[in-house]
């Protein structure tokens, strides 16, 4: 498709009960889908003629601790035929497994793994699932947002045992997260004056 | 009599002067003939996206110099463009050139230290020597306009840091006159070397499909014969009004993916030298007071300088909320960035895309049938630089 609207239509027209939300913005086609259908419109978009979707450019997962379904998977592909970008969203709970995409992408494999290392997220089907980044023998999943900055543990060379030890972190002064922003909004009738202005706008 | 017979496992790395870094490969062997290669990455994780996180987005800027850090601004340029297009500002026609030579300039960096390290692992020293030197020139110029040689910082959302400072365009200009002929230089050394086509032709073959299967960017794509090139598909900043070539293999193999660095060396040039051509003096950051810092004549002066200075080093801008991706053609492929901005002054989410990332995880399936010589030739010719890898 040569403009994102017609694409957008097709898409919709195509999957209608698959694709719950979507959105253009930033010259980019933003959808959002259910775990159980995701593969299905994958496939529709790479293979299909109007969109061509041959690139995989990213795996990533977005974490909301408040929220029920609490990580969102987020894929990223390029069409080089029509030029576009689009963006593939879903969510899942904490404990879930999703289906892994090696099989359509080989590129996913190292992505996977890298969502797996850094988010706990298990991947179905993955031919090789193992933590990437880390360290070998690291515990925890660094990006999740109730994982500390300053990690859990810090590892140094012991004289005494002659061989790397991983021991808690103990810090001189802890990482100090100042609050800059101010509580103050300004009195009550400026207030309304500029929500009503944004409204407006 | 039969004989049993084991495959050999080998470690490559990660304290391999071929391994470009901290790179650990474990190779499977029978006989020199490679059957499998498992690379183990990580080595140097520093958690750039989480620290991200946790920093303004001011602040953010400096990690990004420390991903691919021989060519630090082009990643700082998927960032600023990633900020900008969330708070909709628009970046004064000068910045935009800045940032172009500057960007134009680190691709020459990284293909100078690619061309001529890949020769060195193939066995020829000059041309890292001539190299090197040239680059220390352009290390030069980074630091006249930022300050540090290597991690620049320069770059903001809304265009540079500061002004280049005087003489630096002359001299940028004279560079362009006298790099072509170290080009040139360097060519006579390798181009129609025997030796080093020898261990360069037909090694590593990318097929296009493969190459678009893999998630293949920048050189690595181009050379196996697709012209995908984001300055010129999803062109960004001044790149629209420039007239440049996007050089393209034909084989795929390492010797093209050469042949294209040189080439977009050539292009680099002439593009500093339009952009040097065609700007003109002006402002260099947006004038919006909320995201540009005042001048420190203006704190002097002005209450309003004063108080938004205060509040641009200690809160921040805040950005309000909104998720995009967007990508520069970074010297080694797509650089990307994917922000999610949550109407605060740091980042909510910011995952970083790196070209090396995918570019490595194919090591297995370019390397399988080679021989083990062929290693380092191929890590070269992928132009692998581990602190974009590991982040």
């Amino acid at each position: 498709m040569n403009s994102l609207e017609d694409l957008e239509k097709k898409i919709n027209s195509e999957l209608t009960t698959k694709i719950n939300n979507s959105e253009i913005k930033h010259n980019q086609i933003y959808l959002e889908t259910d775990k159980d259908d995701f593969l299905d419109v994958i496939l529709f978009l790479k293979t299909n003629l109007d969109t061509k979707f041959r690139q995989l450019i990213d795996i990533t997962v977005v974490d909301y601790p408040e929220n029920n379904q609490r990580f969102q998977v987020v894929y990223l592909f390029l069409s080089h035929e029509f030029n576009q970008r689009l963006v593939l969203k879903y969510s899942i709970s904490e404990n879930e497994v999703i289906p892994s995409l090696t099989s359509v992408f080989p590129a996913a494999n190292w992505m996977e793994r890298e969502v797996f290392d850094m988010y706990g997220v298990n991947f179905k089907d993955h031919p090789d699932l193992r933590r990437i980044l880390t360290d070998y023998g690291f515990e925890g999943h660094p990006l999740r947002k109730d994982f500390p900055l300053t990690g859990h543990s810090e590892v140094r060379y012991s004289e005494d045992q002659k061989k790397v030890i991983s021991e808690p972190v103990k810090l001189e002064q802890n990482y100090r997260n100042f609050d800059y922003e101010s509580p103050w909004e300004g009195t009550k009738y400026i207030k309304e004056e500029i929500e009503n202005n944004d409204k407006k706008n | 009599m039969t004989k049993k017979i084991k495959n050999l496992n080998l470690n490559f790395g990660p304290q391999h002067p071929a391994a470009h870094g901290v790179l650990r490969l474990i190779l499977e062997l029978d006989g020199e003939v490679v059957e499998k290669a498992d690379p183990h990455i990580g080595l140097l994780h520093r958690g750039t996206e989480k620290l991200i996180e946790n920093k303004t987005y001011m602040q953010a800027v400096p990690y990004f110099d420390r991903l691919d850090y021989v060519a630090p601004m082009n990643q700082e340029h998927a960032f600023a463009l990633a900020v900008e297009k969330i708070l909709k500002i628009d970046v004064p026609i000068r910045a935009q050139y800045i940032r172009v030579i500057f960007c134009e300039i680190g691709r020459i960096l990284s293909h100078i230290l690619n061309v001529t390290t890949q020769a060195l692992d193939v066995g020829a020293l000059t041309p890292s020597l001539w190299g090197f030197e040239e680059r220390e020139t352009l290390m030069t110029f980074y630091e006249r306009a930022s300050g540090s040689r290597l991690h620049a910082n320069y770059f903001r959302a809304g265009g540079v840091h500061q002004d280049l400072p005087k003489g630096l365009e002359e001299d940028i200009s004279n560079f362009c006159d006298t790099f072509p002929k170290v080009i040139n230089d360097l060519e006579s050394l390798l181009t129609d070397n025997r030796i080093f086509k020898q261990r360069n032709v037909d090694i590593g073959i990318v097929s296009k499909e493969d190459a678009l299967d893999y998630s293949f960017s920048g050189v690595m794509i181009r050379g196996s014969g697709v012209p995908w090139d984001l300055r010129k598909s999803q062109p960004y900043d001044c790149y629209e009004d420039l007239d440049f070539k996007i050089p393209v293999g034909k084989n795929g193999d390492c010797y093209d993916r050469y042949l294209c660095r040189i080439e977009e060396m050539k292009e680099s040039v002439s593009i500093i030298k339009q952009c040097l051509s065609k700007m003109e003096k002006g402002p260099i950051k947006s004038l919006d007071g909320k995201i540009s810092p005042p001048s420190k004549k203006d704190i002097k002066q002005s209450m309003e300088a004063l108080i938004h200075h205060f509040k641009l080093f200690t809160e921040g801008y805040r950005v309000p909320k909104d998720e995009i991706y967007t990508a520069v053609e970074a010297p080694k492929g797509e650089f990307g960035v994917y922000l999610i901005s949550d109407g605060s002054s740091k980042p909510y989410k910011c995952k970083i895309r790196a070209p090396g990332f995918s570019h490595l995880q194919s090591m297995d399936y370019l390397i399988k049938g080679h021989m083990l010589a062929d290693v380092p030739a191929v890590l070269g010719s992928l132009d692998i630089v581990f602190g974009e890898v590991d982040r």
